[in-house]
């Protein structure tokens, strides 16, 4: 299973952990990892991610001191909205702001999830920290992560 | 996949690796299992057990059951006692669903009656008892009254007639920790479990119909006592926990831990996902609380799901439920830490026993067995993969061996993504309607994730049990009707 964030990023799911998914997300800037990683997670959670519309927005803030653990919290917040409010969601706008600690400032877009509409797969329960990596690479950026099913 | 050359056989079905194995351990790790059980263990499995073997305040050794494969920081199969006073609590090693476990519940009916009405009740199942992402339960209550069930547990679903008194009885610890405060659990949890209360969930959870047949009976006396007492037994079990509640808990408190652990606790981290808190902190006890919070939501979760169950059965079968008999067997925790008094080296100590993906196996004649086990000892349930059946067994006095800790499943030994790759969810339906079991899933991608062979044999697993005398085998339940989280 692989996919892109519209240009902005891509991923595949790769073997990982034995109960759950993991995928690697790759892309030219930092700010990718977060389109591809949001993608990635909306592929584990219905089987076609595609008919998502944008129909609600979420704007969200979060600060972690280091990249691994920023792309971490965003994917839980995303688990954490769709049990919550239901919601499916996908990154529209992400800006990385660099203070003292690391900021993700992110605009995002999606609807409630329709059992009509949309064919389930996956509850992912978690973004783990297990073998959790976000890092430059030569030719852009790349990161593992594994969800937790 | 490969046991280190440092693991050692001690005893029947029991191994050994030293302290000394890895940098750090307290204690040895002790793995249960046959020869090829162990044999097949990830290398993980392993490493995980030794950084456990480290955690402050452990005692005796650190466990893995004959099930154990690789977890987050901890195996799920693991089991770890710390000293109440000096040792810590790790979510890592209760696991993120909190209380993720098994009901069964026996019926007075024979397969051959059941089989004309599969389909109907499979369905009727399917539809009552939301599995999958984005299932909402039926039961609809405000921020207090979940707050009020998360103190008092599975008391709470029958006080509001989902259920009566012998079920409480035959549930682990009666269905509630005492222990739980809803102060201590943050409203993110709470937004998150709302409308969970009643489903089943995704992932490796489940309900099935099952059928015992005469061949399956390994302890008829057993049996008999855990009410199986008929030829061809009609059985219903399910596997659930506490949802996205129990997971919300975990992350926000593995989060704290990870925080106050190189600063304030002065604390290694070893593994994220191990970190931990001294029991007697701030910290490790406002976790503790949040966690039998999330225990008595999966208590809660589980009797309304019997409820319905009760009532799925007598609109398909048009008979009142009591004349069904529709009664729990016993309902068992698989991911919990509890205070427990446990005999080490002659004296009597006061622990915590961390057991994740593991169940708690009571010998006869335990204090908090209920009257009518007591002398037989507990149940327990170990749930197979919805090909190869499941396996009602009983504690023993042995069992000390393991802090009275048995296996809780079969384990899996592939990934999803590779089961994903070897067959498709349609087919697997398919297949398996050949052999005889009706499925419902809420995701066809994920029905072939859950596979037979992407888990061991649960035969192996329940006979290494009784081999390394941790519990023993009353009876092999066979599937014929299964809803798919």
């Amino acid at each position: 299973m692989a996919g892109e964030a519209e240009g902005r990023g891509r991923f595949e799911f790769v073997e990982g952990a034995t109960g759950d998914l993991t995928f690697v997300a790759r892309g030219a800037r930092a700010e990718d990892l977060f389109f591809a990683a949001a993608e990635a997670l909306l592929a584990a959670t219905v089987e076609d991610p595609e008919t998502v519309r944008d129909v609600e927005r979420r704007s969200i803030r979060l600060e972690e001191p280091e990249l691994d653990l920023l792309l971490l919290r965003f994917l839980n917040e995303l688990v954490y909205l769709r049990d919550a409010e239901e919601l499916l969601l996908r990154a529209r706008e992400v800006r990385l702001v660099r203070g003292e600690a690391l900021a993700l400032e992110a605009e995002l877009a999606g609807e409630r999830l329709s059992r009509g509409r949309h064919a389930p797969a996956a509850e992912v329960k978690a973004a783990t920290a297990h073998g959790l990596e976000a890092r430059a690479v030569p030719g852009g950026w790349e990161a593992r992560v594994t969800l937790d099913v | 996949m490969a046991a280190p050359s440092a693991l050692r056989r001690i005893a029947p079905a029991t191994y050994e690796l030293p302290v000394g194995f890895q940098p750090g351990m307290r204690v040895p790790v002790r793995v249960f299992g046959t020869e090829k059980l162990v044999a097949e263990m990830d290398d993980q499995v392993f490493r995980q057990a030794a950084n456990v073997a480290g955690l402050p305040g452990i005692v005796e050794a650190s466990f893995c059951m004959p099930d154990a494969h690789w977890g987050y920081g901890f195996p799920i199969g693991g089991v770890a006692a710390v000293d109440v006073r000096s040792g810590v609590i790790s979510p890592g090693g209760i696991g993120f669903d909190i209380n993720c476990g098994m009901r069964l519940a026996t019926t007075t009916l024979a397969w051959p009656e059941v089989r004309p009405h599969l389909r109907r009740l499979v369905d009727a199942l399917a539809e009552r008892v939301p599995a999958g992402v984005g299932g909402r339960g039926f039961v609809r209550i405000t921020r207090d009254e979940f707050r009020e069930m998360l103190r008092e547990g599975a008391r709470w679903a029958v006080a509001r007639g989902y259920g009566n008194a012998r079920d409480l009885a035959r549930t682990e610890a009666g269905g509630c920790f005492p222990d739980a405060d809803p102060e201590h659990v943050s409203e993110r949890a709470l937004a998150r479990g709302l409308h969970q209360i009643g489903t089943l969930g995704s992932g490796n959870h489940y309900l099935e119909i099952q059928v015992l047949h005469p061949e399956g009976v390994h302890d008829a006396a057993l049996a008999r006592a855990f009410g199986l007492v008929r030829p061809e037994q009609v059985v219903v079990m399910f596997h659930c926990g506490s949802r996205g509640f129990g997971h919300q808990v975990a992350t926000d408190y593995l989060h704290l831990f990870l925080r106050a652990m190189p600063g304030k606790f002065k604390l290694p981290i070893v593994d994220r996902e191990l970190a931990c808190a001294p029991f007697q902190s701030e910290e490790g006890r406002s976790y503790y609380a949040a966690m039998c919070c999330a225990a008595n939501m999966s208590f809660a979760n589980r009797q309304v799901i019997l409820h319905r169950v009760r009532e799925v059965f007598s609109d398909v079968l048009g008979r009142d439920a009591g004349e069904l008999g529709i009664e729990t067997v016993y309902d068992v925790a698989h991911n919990t830490a509890k205070v427990e008094q446990h005999r080490v080296g002659g004296a009597l100590r006061t622990l915590l026993v961390h057991r994740k993906g593991a169940t708690r196996a009571f010998p006869p004649g335990h204090p908090e067995l209920p009257a009518e086990y007591r002398s037989i000892g507990q149940p327990v349930i170990i749930g197979g993969s919805m090909e190869t059946g499941s396996y009602l067994l009983a504690g023993v006095a042995s069992g000390a061996v393991s802090f009275f800790s048995t296996a809780h499943g079969s384990g899996r030994t592939m990934s999803r993504t590779r089961a994903r790759k070897l067959v498709q969810g349609r087919e697997l339906q398919d297949r398996l309607a050949a052999h005889g079991i009706l499925v419902r899933a809420a995701s066809l991608r994920g029905l072939a994730e859950e596979a037979g062979f992407a888990y061991k044999s649960v035969d192996e697993v329940a006979e290494a049990t009784e081999a390394a005398g941790i519990s023993r085998r009353v009876a092999h339940l066979v599937p014929v009707g299964n809803v798919k989280g």
